[in-house]
């Protein structure tokens, strides 16, 4: 369970968003500039709330009322970025590999073989970024988020920089992973994107949660 | 005839042994510097940037006098580290190398820090929610991504150091076999007769290494690009 209640000045924007999830998939929906970005950037821990709470489970994050800030290093949240943000320096391999060993997990060969076949990566593995596509990048940045085994795993538009074709490419990938079990915080502004994903709908306008719910809160 | 004398092999060896021994002691206190520097926003950072740059725009005289005044045998500095250490700077082929490695401080840090800058945040923001605290991010992505951009740094501060001239000649003299470089041989063989032919020798050699540095740093700065767009 995911419990977030949270205020952030940022400029002129002011942000004030509580909700409670229990869904699989939590869909974070608003247009451009609601705050979804911001809101999940304090899920990670790499924005600080002005004032609030936020609780995974029986942990604590974030307890402003205590000081509590758990850095983003040892919240054990993936996170798949828009723009992928694969290490430019090292190849698909050890890309993929870096947050087992960051973790120092042990190698767990027949996960890697898994990851890697339900994201379709297997071929890519000696590439670097800069020589691959922009679906495929989007699918190593996934499988990177997997393999550090986070136990929840939060997206940020990760089909918003793809064309169309790519999108239908990339989405079937996100249904087999939703039916993998793991809670997701899914950030979209595209309302067809989330009917078919989430299990739970947060609405964000400008800074507010406007409606929660199931996925019928988007008609 | 091109042929170099003991003497002359005697000041390129030393002149080598005094740019590796200041660039590789500094190396790492440029990369933190240089880290500080891109990174934060402090009380006193303008000065801490113009202190680092000084030995660039001091007459290099002053800054071997002021090495002289702090670190000879009755310096400040110096007396301390003879005393309580045992390390002695004032007229060794190691004072050579302090003076050497301060004055090609500035040209060290600058590559670094610029490469530095250049790196994109959001990647190591991408590392620390895969779990890597903050050393490690630096480590595993900050410094390899500005690796070429050390290496760069190395090599122009490097051939800066193989020519310094005037703060080692005031610091540490000019004693053959000990202090006595590449350009404060020069300088003494201009100044003999018929050392004219000598002199250009050491002439060409130092040409030779300084162009050598110049291209290898062009050569890793290119390479730096590439790294950074991941091809």
């Amino acid at each position: 369970m995911l419990r977030v209640d949270v205020t952030k000045q940022l400029g002129e924007f002011s942000l004030e968003a509580s909700f409670e999830s229990q869904g699989r998939v939590t869909g974070l929906f608003g247009a451009s500039g609601a705050g979804k970005t911001s809101l999940i950037n304090m899920i990670a821990g790499l924005l600080r709330p002005d004032r609030g709470v936020i609780a995974l489970d029986d942990e604590t994050l974030d307890d402003t009322s205590k000081g509590v800030h758990l850095p983003p290093h040892r919240r054990r949240i993936g996170y798949v970025f828009q723009d992928a943000r694969l290490f430019p320096h090292l190849n698909v391999r050890q890309n993929l590999d870096y947050g087992r060993r960051m973790n120092k997990l042990a190698e767990d060969a027949a996960q890697f073989a898994r990851i890697t076949d339900l994201l379709d990566i297997g071929s890519l593995l000696d590439r670097r970024p800069g020589k691959l596509s922009g679906g495929e990048r989007q699918r190593v940045a996934l499988g990177r988020a997997l393999l550090s085994k986070p136990r929840l795993l939060l997206l940020d538009e990760p089909l918003g920089s793809l064309d169309e074709g790519r999108k239908e490419e990339i989405l079937p990938y996100l249904v087999r992973l939703r039916d993998e079990g793991i809670p997701m915080v899914y950030v979209s502004h595209d309302a067809a994107e989330l009917r078919q994903l989430a299990t739970q709908i947060v609405m964000l306008k400008r800074g507010r949660v406007t409606a929660l719910g199931g996925v019928k809160v988007l008609t | 005839m091109f042929e170099i004398s003991p003497a002359e092999w005697t000041a390129i060896l030393l002149s080598l042994r005094v740019a590796i021994v200041a660039t590789l002691v500094a190396t790492p206190f440029g990369i933190a510097l240089a880290w500080l520097l891109a990174r934060y926003e402090f009380w006193g950072k303008s000065v801490i940037d113009a202190v680092v740059h000084l030995p660039l725009v001091l007459p290099p005289v002053v800054t071997g006098y002021l090495l002289l005044l702090t670190f000879g045998r009755r310096g400040l500095v110096g007396a301390w580290l003879a005393d309580n250490l045992g390390i002695v700077f004032a007229f060794r082929w190691t004072g050579a190398a302090l003076a050497c490695g301060i004055m090609s401080f500035p040209l060290l840090v600058r590559p670094i820090r610029l490469s530095i800058e250049a790196i994109d945040r959001r990647l190591e923001q991408a590392a620390s929610t895969l779990g890597a605290p903050p050393w490690k991010v630096f480590g595993s992505v900050t410094l390899p991504l500005a690796l070429p951009g050390v290496l760069a740094g190395m090599v122009l501060g490097f051939a800066k150091a193989i020519g310094e001239f005037g703060a080692t000649i005031t610091f540490v003299s000019n004693i053959p076999g000990e202090t006595q470089t590449i350009s404060s041989a020069i300088y003494s063989l201009i100044q003999t007769p018929d050392g004219d032919a000598a002199a250009g020798r050491l002439v060409v050699v130092s040409t030779v290494i300084a162009m050598g540095a110049l291209i290898a740093s062009e050569w890793f700065a290119r390479r730096a690009t590439k790294r950074l767009h991941g091809n």
